[in-house]
C-alpha cells in the first residue's frame, strides 16, 4: 500500500508540476504578445523613423510616386473624427446608462440592455457598408446642406462646414464612430451607476430632489471616476477602430479646415494601402503609421483601466 | 412656487434627453438590421452556399469565402483558446494575487481593447515577411491572437464562481491542485468556460482588419492552409465598394450571414450566462 502511494504520489507531483508550469507558460504568452506587437513595428517601423526622422509626424504629404511620406493628415483625421465620435456618444451613452439604472420599468431593463450590448458585438464591417449605403445619403441629402446652410453666417464656423456634401468625409465617419462606440460607453457608465449605494440616493430623494438632481448631486458625484474610465474606454475604441471609418472616410491624405471634405485616419490608410504598397519606404511608412497607432491607444486604453480598477470595475466584453 | 415649477420642468427636460438617447440607440440598432435584411434577403438563394466567388460581373455565390471564414475561425479558436483557457486558470487559482498576475490581467484588459488591425500588422510582420507569402495560417493565427484576450477574462471569472467549498473538498481528499482543477473546477465551471468560447468566436469571425494583409483573399476554391484563403469579411469589403451590382448583392447577402450568426452566438451566451447567474444566486 505504502509503495504504490509513494509512486502514485510520485506520477501527481510531476503532472502537477507540468499543469502549474503550462498555465504559466499560457499566462506569461499574454506579455509575450504584447511586447512582440511593440518590437515586431518597432522593427518595421525603422526604415522610416530613419529616412524621415522627427518630421514624419509633422508633415501633411503623403505622395507614393516620390517616395515621401508624413503622418500628419491620418493623425489629424484619426484626433478629429474620434473628437466627433466621443462629442456625440458621450452624451448619449450617459443618457442610456441614466435610463436603464435609473428610470426604466424593471420588465424592460433587460431586453434594452442586451439590444444595446448586441450593437457592440456587430461587427465594424457591417457599420462600415451601412455607414456608405444608408448612413452616408442620408446626411448628404439632409443634414449636410442643412449645416452648410446654417453655418456660412457664423464666422469661424462656417470653416468647419464648407464646400459640397459629399456624404462621405470626416464628419460622416465621426458619426458612425459614434455609434460603434455609444454600448461600449454606456455599458461601461451603466455598471459605474448601479454601484452608487442606495441609500445614498434614497438621501436625496428624502430631502425633497427631483429625479434629475439626485442624478446630477449624487449619481454623478459617486461615479465620476468610472465615468472617465468609460469615456477613455470607448475613445481607446474610437481611436483604432478600422473597417467602419475605411469604408465611409473618403481616404485622401490632406488636411481640410471642412468637417464635410473627405480625409483619412490612421488605421484606414493602413487598411486601404497596405497590400498594394510597393516599396520598402511606403510599407515601412504604414507600418510606422500602426506603431503610433499602438502608442496612442495602449497610453488612452492603459488610463482607462487605470481608472477603472480603482473602481474594481473591469471592462465590459 | 416659480423655483419649484423651475425644477420641475429641468427634471423633466433631462429625463427626456435620457429617453430620446436610448431610443436613438434602440433606432440604430433597428435601422442596422432592417438595412441588412432587406438588402440581403434579396440576395439569398442557394447559390451562395454551392458556388464560388465570381469574376466581376457574373452571378456565383460565396462557398469558398464561407469555407476560409469556417476555417480560419476554427482554428484561430483551437489555437487561441487553450492559450486563453490555461492563462485564465493560472490567474484564477495559482497565481491568484500575485504581482505577475496583476500585470497579465492588466495587459490582457489593454489586448481586449487594442485594434485589430495592430494584431494584422503584427502577424504580418512575424508570419507573412518570413515565410514570403500571405497564407490561411496567419489569418488564423491572427484570430487566435484576437481570442486569447476574451477566453482569458471569461475563464478567470468563471473559475472564481465555483464555490470555494468544491476547491475545499477536493483539496482534503488529498488530491494536488492540478486534479482539483482539471476534475472538479473545469466540469464546475464548463458551462461558463464554453460562454467565453462563444463570445470569442462572435468576436473573430466579424473580424475584417486583421485578415487583410494576413489570410488576404482568394477567388478560388482553395483548402491549402499555406496559400491565401477567402474569407467572409475581406470579400464583404472588396464587393460592397466594387461597382457591379452582382458583387454588391452577394455583399450584403454575406453581412446579412455574418451578423445573424454573430448574433445568435452573443445571444446563446448571454443566455448562458444568465441561467448561471440565476443558479449562482439562487444559492446552489
Amino acid at each position: 500500500m505504502a509503495i504504490i502511494d509513494s509512486r502514485h504520489a510520485a506520477k501527481q507531483l510531476i503532472y502537477e508540476r507540468i499543469f502549474r508550469a503550462g498555465t504559466l507558460v499560457a499566462a506569461i504568452l499574454v506579455l509575450i504578445i504584447l511586447g512582440g506587437v511593440a518590437v515586431s513595428l518597432m522593427r518595421g517601423a525603422w526604415p522610416a523613423a530613419r529616412h524621415f526622422g522627427f518630421s514624419f509626424i509633422t508633415r501633411e504629404i503623403w505622395n507614393p510616386v516620390t517616395d515621401e511620406y508624413g503622418a500628419l493628415a491620418p493623425i489629424y483625421g484619426t484626433v478629429v473624427t474620434s473628437l466627433i465620435a466621443m462629442a456625440l456618444a458621450v452624451p448619449a451613452g450617459f443618457g442610456i446608462a441614466l435610463f436603464l439604472t435609473e428610470l426604466c420599468p424593471p420588465l424592460l431593463k433587460r431586453p434594452i440592455g442586451v439590444a444595446v450590448e448586441l450593437l457592440a458585438a456587430v461587427p465594424s464591417i457591417i457599420f462600415g457598408i451601412w455607414g456608405l449605403f444608408v448612413l452616408a445619403p442620408v446626411l448628404q441629402r439632409h443634414v449636410q446642406p442643412w449645416l452648410i446652410e446654417h453655418a456660412h453666417s457664423i464666422p469661424g464656423v462656417n470653416k468647419l462646414f464648407m464646400g459640397p456634401p459629399f456624404g462621405i468625409g470626416i464628419l460622416t465617419a465621426g458619426f458612425v464612430l459614434a455609434i460603434m462606440v455609444l454600448p461600449f460607453i454606456a455599458a461601461t457608465m451603466r455598471d459605474v451607476f448601479d454601484t452608487v449605494p442606495p441609500m445614498l440616493k434614497e438621501s436625496g430623494y428624502g430631502l425633497g430632489a427631483t429625479t434629475w438632481e439626485v442624478i446630477w448631486n449624487v449619481v454623478v458625484p459617486h461615479s465620476r471616476v468610472g465615468i472617465v474610465g468609460g469615456i477613455m474606454l470607448g475613445l481607446g475604441r474610437a481611436l483604432g477602430e478600422t473597417m467602419a471609418v475605411t469604408f465611409v472616410i473618403g481616404n485622401a491624405h490632406r488636411i481640410s479646415s471642412s468637417l464635410l471634405a473627405p480625409g483619412t485616419t490612421i488605421s484606414s490608410s493602413i487598411a486601404n494601402e497596405f497590400t498594394e504598397a510597393v516599396g520598402d519606404l511606403y510599407t515601412s511608412s504604414l507600418i510606422a503609421l500602426g506603431l503610433l497607432l499602438f502608442l496612442i491607444t495602449f497610453t488612452v486604453i492603459a488610463a482607462a483601466q487605470a481608472l477603472l480598477r480603482r473602481l474594481e470595475q473591469r471592462v465590459p466584453l | 412656487m416659480n423655483r419649484r415649477a423651475y425644477r420641475k420642468a429641468k427634471n423633466a427636460i433631462f429625463l427626456s434627453l435620457s429617453l430620446l438617447a436610448t431610443l436613438a440607440g434602440l433606432a440604430c440598432l433597428a435601422a442596422i438590421l432592417w438595412t441588412l435584411i432587406s438588402h440581403g434577403l434579396a440576395g439569398m438563394s442557394w447559390h451562395l452556399f454551392t458556388q464560388m466567388t465570381p469574376p466581376p460581373g457574373n452571378e456565383g455565390g460565396l462557398l469558398n469565402a464561407l469555407y476560409g471564414s469556417g476555417v480560419m475561425t476554427l482554428l484561430g479558436i483551437l489555437i487561441g483558446s487553450p492559450i486563453g483557457v490555461l492563462a485564465g486558470t493560472y490567474l484564477a487559482e495559482y497565481g491568484r494575487n500575485s504581482r505577475l498576475s496583476t500585470i497579465i490581467r492588466f495587459i490582457n484588459d489593454v489586448l481586449l481593447s487594442a485594434p485589430s488591425i495592430i494584431i494584422g500588422l503584427f502577424i504580418y510582420e512575424i508570419v507573412v515577411v518570413k515565410t514570403g507569402h500571405f497564407s490561411a495560417i496567419a489569418g488564423a493565427l491572427a484570430l487566435a491572437v484576437l481570442a486569447i484576450p476574451v477566453t482569458l477574462r471569461t475563464t478567470e471569472d468563471m473559475l472564481n464562481l465555483v464555490p470555494i467549498g468544491m476547491k475545499d473538498s477536493s483539496a482534503a481528499l488529498g488530491a494536488y491542485p492540478w486534479r482539483t482543477i482539471v476534475s472538479v473546477l473545469y466540469p464546475a465551471a464548463r458551462s461558463g468556460i464554453v460562454t467565453g468560447l462563444l463570445l470569442a468566436i462572435a468576436r473573430i469571425s466579424g473580424e475584417t482588419a486583421p485578415l487583410l494583409f494576413t489570410a488576404l483573399n482568394n477567388q478560388f476554391w482553395s483548402t491549402n492552409l499555406n496559400a491565401p484563403m477567402a474569407n467572409l469579411p475581406v470579400v464583404i469589403f472588396q464587393f460592397a465598394l466594387s461597382p457591379y451590382k452582382e458583387w454588391q448583392n452577394l455583399a450584403w447577402a454575406g453581412a446579412l450571414i455574418i451578423t445573424v450568426s454573430i448574433l445568435i452566438l452573443s445571444i446563446s451566451a448571454r443566455i448562458i450566462l444568465a441561467v448561471l447567474q440565476a443558479e449562482r444566486s439562487s444559492g446552489r
